[in-house]
């Protein structure tokens, strides 16, 4: 049985990582500049929000469950830090955990909304998405928010990582997110239950686990990244940009569906959500560098969305018979 | 018991928040309550019989519309009329603008002054409300001509010829240029494009346009643009970037593959962030419309046709070159917003 397991998750992995590696040989034949030293360095800064917002949201897809409101949660994590800090006067540090729990608070209102009141997760997070966006233009008055106060905090995102030319901290940030959600999905309680919820929910409550506090806590997770992404992408920005953030659910959800993570839930993993990540922003910058016009560009990222799930469903029925 | 009182309180501030999240989303609000935060809106309810102006515009939360906003308040304040301004979440909600219209038309106003996302989507209800005396005024965007009555506009041609023209001067004639648009489709950004390009093509034989692409004005999406660019065209000199998000995002992007210093970039509109890079050199300058006259402008032109006087057919509010040299003359100045 498990045998089987470890040959399916491989076999799904080899599908992903080639795709992967044959974006990057074809980019690199077309146009040897893509494969530079600093354009690698711009693909996985690029990959950073995004990926950190589809490592949330695949917590969620694994439940079965999905998560739309993750764009405008980072931005309103983000504002609401940048107003605590220079509007309120807070410390940066603090200011920057209360962006983390604006997040997870709002995942946890997902969450309970989906648990406890029994709404639909994609009802439950679209009245989230608009709330969050709602909340975010009023309290930064329809303005960006600026941290003037700290001249360093674009530093955090974009500052040389132990000086090293071109690596940018965004990117160590990401690995250390994607690494914790990794060890968190593979090694705890909530990752064993995650799939355990999305395989079989009533079984999974009858053996006597508490399902709907699982559940908020797993939202509550996905805000947590939501508000990582926040930090990420304001400090990128060196600005709160409250009018931004609504179609990054998209994207997240994309990267975590080319990852292989199942939208019916109970299997995914988190190495597939970062390398589905890797795979939208290496096709969205190759094409860039190839000059296609964006138009083409976004019906060549649906191609590749369609192809990846299509080719996961193949895959899936063939190891059912 | 604590259970049910946690989940009662947990439904309150979830409703609460829905309202006042929904408050603020001017596409929900009806037409005839304007924005919360209008200084209209309380002479608005005290007198009813006021004469009634529904803006419309392309969208609503960035600085421009915020600015347009406040000149039409203004004008409203000056003429004693009652305005409601809207517009969608984002420029492209075609059907949502509609349904904006016919909401606001149904509270018998004495005008519409609309920045239409898609001219042909409303001509027809245009023509319908101009045969019931209401009066049409087309601001920024527009509306198609058959159905304006007059037009409070940047001439958006001339503003996108101005960059070029100051892009060939700070090239010296000669040099690779890439442009990053905000959108394809809106007409706005369609003809600064234009303008700027054919500019360039015309005039400046040795400028060489090597790519456009366009980032939905999004900061984040046109940094990795800019990015791509000098990848691709690792000698580019100067980058025009055609709305405040593509050129605070082209900076962003610039600033992160530290190339300010080899690529010249020029914008378009303003913000603190785009002045602060401009004060100190970072941008070499942009074009700014004049927002808040076009507000005035097209709620002032809209009560002199509603009360039968004669107005221009084309109002030009104008454009403006700025740069670290002149961004604090008392006629520049007032034009940029934060």
């Amino acid at each position: 049985m498990k045998g089987i397991r470890k040959n399916k998750d491989l076999s799904q992995k080899i599908i992903i990582i080639g795709t992967f590696i044959l974006l990057l040989i074809f980019f690199a034949i077309m146009n040897p500049a893509y494969i530079r030293y600093d354009n690698i360095m711009t693909i996985l800064l690029s990959t950073c929000v995004n990926g950190t917002l589809a490592i949330g949201v695949s917590f969620v897809i694994i439940t079965s469950g999905i998560d739309i409101s993750v764009g405008t949660v980072m931005t309103l994590s983000c504002v609401m830090s940048g107003t605590a800090f220079s509007v309120w006067g807070w410390p940066l540090w603090i200011s920057i955990l209360f962006g983390f729990c604006v997040g997870a608070l709002c995942g946890a209102v997902n969450g309970f909304a989906v648990a406890k009141m029994y709404l639909p997760p994609f009802i439950a997070t679209m009245a989230m998405q608009m709330i969050a966006k709602g909340l975010s233009l009023v309290i930064s008055g329809i303005k960006p928010v600026y941290f003037t106060g700290a001249p360093n905090y674009q530093k955090i995102a974009i500052g040389e990582f132990l000086g090293i030319k071109g690596f940018y901290n965004a990117i160590i940030i990401f690995l250390i997110v994607a690494v914790i959600a990794h060890v968190i999905f593979s090694k705890t309680l909530i990752g064993r239950y995650d799939l355990a919820i999305g395989s079989n929910e009533e079984a999974t409550r009858l053996s006597g686990i508490k399902v709907d506090s699982w559940k908020i806590g797993i939202y509550s997770l996905c805000g947590l990244f939501c508000g990582i992404a926040g930090l990420i992408m304001s400090s990128r920005l060196n600005s709160a940009q409250p009018q931004l953030g609504a179609g990054y659910e998209l994207d997240a959800i994309a990267a975590a569906v080319i990852g292989g993570n199942s939208l019916t839930g109970g299997e995914g993993s988190i190495a597939g959500t970062v390398i589905g990540a890797l795979i939208i922003s290496s096709l969205t910058n190759g094409l860039r560098i190839m000059q296609v016009s964006s138009e083409i560009q976004s019906a060549i990222v649906g191609l590749v969305l369609a192809l990846a799930v299509f080719i996961d469903q193949a895959r899936r029925r063939k190891e059912a018979k | 018991m604590r259970k049910k009182l946690i989940a009662a309180l947990l439904t309150l501030t979830l409703t609460a928040a829905c309202i006042a999240g929904c408050g603020n989303n001017p596409s929900e609000a009806p037409a005839d309550a304007p924005a919360e935060d209008s200084t209209a809106a309380p002479e608005a309810e005290a007198d009813s019989d006021e004469p009634y102006i529904a803006m419309i515009a392309l969208g609503f939360s960035h600085q421009f519309w915020q600015a347009v906003k406040q000149g039409a308040e203004q004008a409203a304040a000056d003429y004693n009329v009652r305005i409601s301004f809207e517009g969608p979440e984002t420029e492209t909600m075609v059907d949502k603008q509609v349904d904006m219209l016919k909401t606001a038309l149904g509270n018998n106003p004495i005008a519409v002054c609309m920045a239409a996302i898609d001219t042909e989507s409303v001509a027809g209800i245009l023509q319908e409300a101009k045969g019931n005396g209401v009066k049409v005024v087309g601001f920024d965007a527009g509306v198609g001509e058959a159905e304006a009555d007059a037009k409070c506009t940047t001439d958006s041609i001339a503003a996108g010829a101005i960059a070029a023209e100051h892009a060939a001067e700070l090239l010296g004639g000669k040099g690779k240029v890439a442009v990053i648009g905000y959108s394809q489709t809106t007409i706005d950004s369609v003809q600064r494009n234009k303008g700027f390009i054919d500019k360039l093509k015309s005039d400046y034989p040795e400028i060489e346009i090597v790519d456009e692409q366009f980032g939905d004005g999004d900061h984040l999406k046109s940094a990795e643009i800019a990015k791509a660019m000098i990848q691709a065209n690792p000698d580019l000199n100067l980058i025009f970037a055609n709305n405040e998000g593509s050129c605070v995002g082209a900076y962003n992007g610039l600033k992160e593959a530290n190339k300010l210093e080899d690529v010249m970039l020029i914008g378009f509109d303003s913000s603190a962030a785009m002045k602060e890079a401009i004060r100190n050199g970072e941008i070499a300058g942009a074009i700014t419309q004049d927002p808040i006259g076009m507000g005035y402008k097209s709620i002032e032109a809209a009560v002199k046709l509603a009360n039968g006087e004669e107005v221009e057919d084309f109002i030009d509010t104008g454009c403006y070159w700025y740069d670290a040299s002149n961004m604090d003359d008392e006629n520049i100045a007032p034009l940029l917003y934060d």
